[in-house]
């Protein structure tokens, strides 16, 4: 249930909550590419530097050598850009982590559109396409600084391959500090039902300021956080989509092979009918700008998906 | 293992590969024709790897990133006892585990491969954590000429040298060939070896068909402190047979009986002058 309260960036959460779990087990590897400072690593480095091991700008062999690390025993976090994590090292990643089944974990920094107005060469958008796709990956996007701690403890003890992407803007705490975080089962942010809100990531706080403006409006909205992409928690989904009039999906990435596709995809084996929108970036050269303000642009704000909402509250009246 | 045996071993080994290729009628011919006295080598004299200290981590590893010249590998893990060879005969058929690359699905494999260009980023890997946890054991990998195209092969070599990585031992099996043809006409590769040791690496060079000579050269790991070693082994690919001997077409033809008896029975007229 939500305790809102200011956060930090769930890239520091991460990197704080990493040194102290690295300081209680020696076995704990970080791998970085040219990436310490903008992980949040430097101090990492400066605590522990037997613990973290530099592998320049070269992703491929970044994931190469965590899988050849993880092999010999060692629990390795390869931290690099989520863009070029995920596109650069995508055969690393499919064939000496997934494939060979060794439970590296691969973080993805300043993922989504985080880079903001650096641009497309910058942004992760794919990422849960193409690791969705790839057997014996687990992919998450933590909301907040509640559930990124909870994500990378979780992780660490995680027998198979686990990829977590994370945002480098300061995040607000939905959850309240005892929130159970478990991998594969999603969160109920609040419960509501008119309408269902289904994000992930970062997109998740947008979705709960939309569910408040709504509230004033009459309209109860329920709001998940579907925090784990792969696998996806079909049972939150189909419970929220029978309990609600209208779904919403919500997410940093193409509305292509996303979070949105992989709900709409239950829904629809369990014949499950209902007005239905994925929000996420389309299919277009993505506009210039900041992360909040490519949000704003295609609607995933506040006002943005308290309009979507409405409106499928309004094709499903017209029925 | 000494030298003789060692010889008799290679060329049981073409026999097994070329009939496992024939039964499953698939298969990287001349490929595994070419390492398999390598494999032979490292794994009958050199390195530390058997099916009783597999599960130890702190034995001797090997990761063949040339994976299509999985049949030689497959053989020579057979001979070592981490299966029957008579399963062997299920290579490619359905439901098998014997795919037609390494997977750790069978005994005595320790790493996927397949895609050119993996395999020594993967033992880097190994053996950084050999080196942080003061392990004495020492990781082996294969990489293919052809394979050296892949841009990553570099980036693990800085790697390696970056980390001073002399427990790592890179051989390479340099048959001049690939599938298209030359490797020099599809993607130059010289000069190699100046390439090698502009990387950093301590080279040795040999015939790598050679048993004396591979025995010469592996006797002397380590080659030099700090530095990674790299064994270039100047090789024939469909070595030992005369009519797929650097072919380019042998690269995944599968031989017809007519074949398969001519080569058993060159390989039977070698075996008699030992």
């Amino acid at each position: 249930m939500s305790g809102l309260s200011a956060g930090r960036s769930n890239l520091d959460e991460f990197s704080e909550t990493l040194l102290n779990l690295a300081k209680a087990d020696r076995d704990i590897v970080v791998l970085t590419s040219d990436s310490r400072g903008s992980g949040r690593l430097t101090s990492f480095g400066t605590a522990l530097p037997n613990q973290i091991i530099e592998m320049g700008i070269a992703e491929q062999n970044l994931v190469g050598v965590a899988a050849g690390l993880a092999a010999a025993g060692k629990k390795v976090f390869a931290v690099s850009p989520a863009c070029f994590l995920t596109a650069r090292a995508l055969e690393q990643i499919k064939n000496d982590v997934a494939y060979s089944d060794h439970p590296v974990k691969l973080i993805g920094i300043s993922a989504g559109v985080s880079y903001g107005a650096l641009g497309t060469t910058h942004h992760s958008l794919h990422d849960y396409a193409a690791l969705r796709a790839i057997h014996n990956m687990t992919v998450i996007a933590p909301a907040d600084n509640h559930e990124t701690h909870a994500a990378i403890s979780a992780a660490l003890t995680y027998p198979t391959p686990v990829y977590i992407r994370m945002g480098k803007k300061p995040m607000t705490t939905l959850h309240s500090p005892g929130t159970i975080f478990e991998i594969g089962k999603a969160i109920t942010v609040r419960e509501g039902s008119d309408v269902t809100f289904v994000a992930t990531g970062e997109t998740v706080y947008p979705a709960f300021l939309a569910a408040q403006q709504l509230e004033t409006e009459g309209l109860s909205c329920r709001v998940i956080s579907m925090h784990t992409v792969k696998p996806l928690d079909s049972d939150t989904l189909l419970n929220s989509a029978q309990k609600t009039r209208a779904l919403v999906t919500i997410e940093e990435h193409s509305i292509f092979g996303g979070m949105g596709e992989a709900c709409a995809s239950v829904l629809m084996k369990h014949r499950i009918n209902l007005p239905f929108q994925i929000v996420g970036i389309p299919d277009e050269y993505t506009i210039t700008g900041s992360q909040s303000e490519i949000f704003d642009y295609y609607g995933i704000s506040a006002l943005g998906l308290a309009a979507t909402a409405r409106s499928l509250l309004e094709r499903e009246g017209a029925r | 293992m000494e030298i003789q045996e060692l010889k008799r071993r290679s060329i049981r080994y073409r026999k097994t590969v070329l009939r496992i290729i024939k039964h499953a009628n698939a298969g990287h011919t001349a490929g595994s024709l070419s390492c398999v006295d390598i494999l032979n080598v490292l794994y009958n004299r050199v390195m530390n790897i058997n099916p009783d200290n597999f599960k130890d981590p702190n034995r001797d590893h090997y990761i063949q990133s040339k994976g299509h010249s999985v049949e030689a590998l497959y053989v020579v893990l057979a001979d070592k006892g981490f299966y029957p060879e008579s399963e062997l005969d299920t290579l490619n058929c359905f439901q098998s585990h014997f795919v037609g690359h390494p997977t750790r699905k069978v005994n005595g494999i320790e790493h996927n491969t397949g895609a050119l260009g993996h395999g020594l980023s993967v033992s880097v890997g190994l053996a950084l954590a050999a080196k942080k946890d003061g392990q004495p054991h020492r990781i082996f990998t294969l990489l293919g000429d052809g394979e050296l195209a892949e841009g990553s092969s570099w980036e693990a070599l800085m790697a390696a040298l970056h980390y001073r990585l002399d427990n790592l031992v890179i051989i390479i099996d340099r048959n001049t060939l690939q599938i298209t043809g030359r490797t020099e006409e599809v993607m130059g590769l010289e000069p190699l070896v100046e390439k090698f040791t502009a990387f950093g690496c301590a080279v040795q060079t040999c015939d790598g068909n050679s048993i004396e000579e591979l025995v010469h050269v592996f006797d002397q790991l380590p080659f030099e402190k700090d530095k990674p070693n790299l064994v270039y082994a100047r090789t024939v690919k469909g070595k030992g047979i005369s009519f797929m001997e650097d072919v380019a077409q042998w690269h995944h033809k599968v031989p017809n009986t007519t074949e398969f008896e001519a080569a058993l029975h060159e390989l039977e007229a070698a075996e008699a002058t030992l």
